[in-house]
């Protein structure tokens, strides 16, 4: 009697703190609708997009310079990390000799565990100079892309690694047994059968690029304005909210919620692709 | 065919290039790390206040305020994701609920660490009024750890084997003591993976940190006081502070060392932990 008793609690207890663990994502949502409806409200969402310039001080709101810079630089860096992590991986898993894929994968482990603040410092003494003598200023979209691209790197590596490893290994086996080369094993078997766990790697990173704010606010110059080259300095969403938070009151203050918000939605849209993307792999 | 040779041989030396150049950043990085930052590093460096905005003097200060914070995210994470993670893999795996809490995880993950830290300044900071503080600052952290927390215990109790709950009902053993005597040493290997992961996450962030627990680098006195924690220590030294490089330098090797030794001490942990616990079971 007493023992199911004891269950009985356990089982509210935990369904308790799990209910607490769900909440917090909504509470997240809740703050930012909350903390954003003053602005939206008093200003109306278009104006974020029809202003003439980003100056909240004198009321004018327009988001779409940092809308680009965070996409300019999230695409520049997922078209280089894509390849090369995949690529590694693939090196990993089929080419190096164990002892090499064993040192190999452990060091990807540790550049996935750096901090994004000390790829900042790298880039903003070591990058920015070397861009800067190719051509000034320095602090680029050129240079917010390339430590990105190592930033996510490894997420993509480890994905595709992971993705790789779930690949029966009757194919490559089957493939070797009829003769085909091993490029030709990984384009043609290997790639197709890893499908859908390459591309919940994609978005995975491609969530990294978009939401990575301490590199990318230390190497690219922060200058509101849409790039017009790769040596342009640019300013994500991301990195607005960092430098102006601080002393933001009011509807600035408001403003920089919504832009959290704008961030906040891009997440949720990409996590419902991921889930789109392994519920498919059930049918395909 | 031979053609078809040529691209494989072509295919090979791309793959070892793409190894070897991506090998040369990683030691340019912290090649680059260490010959900056070594002269800066001494043990006067760790114990003494930072003076001069961080330029001269050393990090006492800074390493006792991450510490607190570090705690505070995990004293707060970790009942509540171990909890979170014994419903979801022992009680009610496929319900309603157990689908809507997973796909608020799933959210929660993917949520970047800046919206953490809007979400931080305007619950922890102002709703709840604890101000910019460490206990602020590791409650947002906590937040953000959470979903890899439970996710890493979770897949902890999975691996124990079913025989376990087979077993201990067959005896009629409750599923209190079950969970508490079988299952949960079971999965310790899993809880520690999940504790190094979320410690290194939680000590490597900085975005959700400015503006949850502050910059005042003066030594804490309580948990609501103003701290600054490592990260946002080395960015405000690069960014901020003239002359602060060779300080950025060296506290992001202290950053450094301490993550790797995290890492190894808690893998030494878990695998001591592993074989002891199924022996007392």
């Amino acid at each position: 009697m007493s023992r199911s008793r004891a269950d009985g609690i356990l089982v509210y207890g935990l369904r308790g703190a799990a209910a607490i663990s769900g909440a917090i994502a909504l509470l997240i949502g809740l703050f930012l609708v909350l903390e954003s409806l003053p602005v939206l409200r008093g200003v109306g969402p278009l104006r974020f997009f029809s202003d003439a310039s980003w100056h909240p001080s004198e009321n004018l709101y327009n988001l779409v310079p940092m809308l680009w810079g965070t996409l300019f630089a999230m695409a520049g860096a997922v078209l280089v990390a894509t390849p090369l992590g995949i690529l590694s991986a693939v090196f990993c898993q089929y080419y190096a000799p164990a002892s090499i894929a064993r040192v190999y994968r452990s060091l990807i482990e540790l550049l996935a565990g750096i901090p994004s603040v000390v790829y900042g410092l790298w880039g903003l003494m070591v990058l920015v100079p070397l861009i800067g003598a190719v051509r000034p200023p320095g602090p680029s979209l050129l240079a917010g892309v390339i430590v990105l691209a190592i930033l996510i790197l490894p997420t993509i590596a480890l994905s595709a690694d992971a993705a790789f490893r779930n690949v029966p290994s009757e194919y490559a086996r089957g493939a070797a047994a009829l003769g085909i080369s091993r490029w030709g094993t990984v384009r043609h078997v290997i790639f197709p059968a890893a499908k859908s766990g390459l591309f919940t790697g994609v978005i995975l990173e491609t969530g990294r690029a978009i939401g990575e704010t301490m590199a990318i606010l230390m190497v690219c110059g922060n200058q509101v304005q849409t790039p017009r080259s790769l040596f342009d300095p640019v300013r994500t969403l991301t990195a607005n909210i960092a430098l102006e938070m601080a002393y933001a009151m009011g509807s600035h203050r408001s403003a920089l919620f919504v832009s959290g918000l704008i961030l906040l939605l891009l997440i949720v849209a990409l996590v419902s692709a991921a889930e789109w993307i392994s519920r498919g792999r059930i049918y395909g | 065919m031979a053609s078809a040779a040529a691209r494989d041989r072509a295919a090979t030396i791309v793959m070892w290039s793409v190894a070897a150049g991506i090998t040369a950043v990683f030691v340019w990085l912290l090649g680059d790390l260490l010959w900056h930052g070594v002269g800066r590093v001494s043990w006067d460096f760790l114990v003494s206040l930072p003076k001069n905005a961080g330029r001269e003097g050393g990090l006492s200060s800074v390493l006792v305020a991450t510490v607190l914070i570090l705690l505070v995210c995990m004293v707060a994470s970790i009942p509540l994701g171990v909890a979170t993670a014994v419903l979801l893999a022992e009680f009610s795996g496929e319900g309603l609920f157990a689908r809507l809490v997973r796909r608020s995880l799933d959210v929660l993950a993917g949520v970047p660490s800046i919206v953490f830290g809007l979400f931080g300044n305007a619950f922890f900071c102002k709703a709840l009024g604890m101000g910019f503080s460490i206990l602020s600052g590791g409650l947002t952290l906590a937040c953000m750890v959470l979903p890899i927390f439970i996710r890493a215990t979770e897949e902890g109790l999975r691996a124990a084997p079913n025989e376990y709950r087979l077993g201990a009902a067959a005896l009629g053993i409750s599923r209190v003591s079950t969970l508490f005597r079988l299952l949960l040493p079971a999965a310790v290997p899993g809880l520690m993976v999940g504790f190094i992961l979320g410690l290194g996450r939680a000590i490597a962030e900085t975005a959700a940190l400015i503006f949850t627990s502050g910059y005042v680098d003066r030594m804490p006195e309580s948990l609501l006081d103003s701290g600054r924690a490592l990260t946002v220590h080395i960015y405000d030294l690069s960014m901020n502070v003239p002359g602060g490089d060779r300080s950025a330098y060296g506290s992001a090797l202290v950053l450094i060392v301490m993550l790797l030794g995290i890492n190894s001490a808690a893998w030494g942990i878990a695998r001591r932990w592993q074989s002891r616990s199924l022996l007392r079971v």
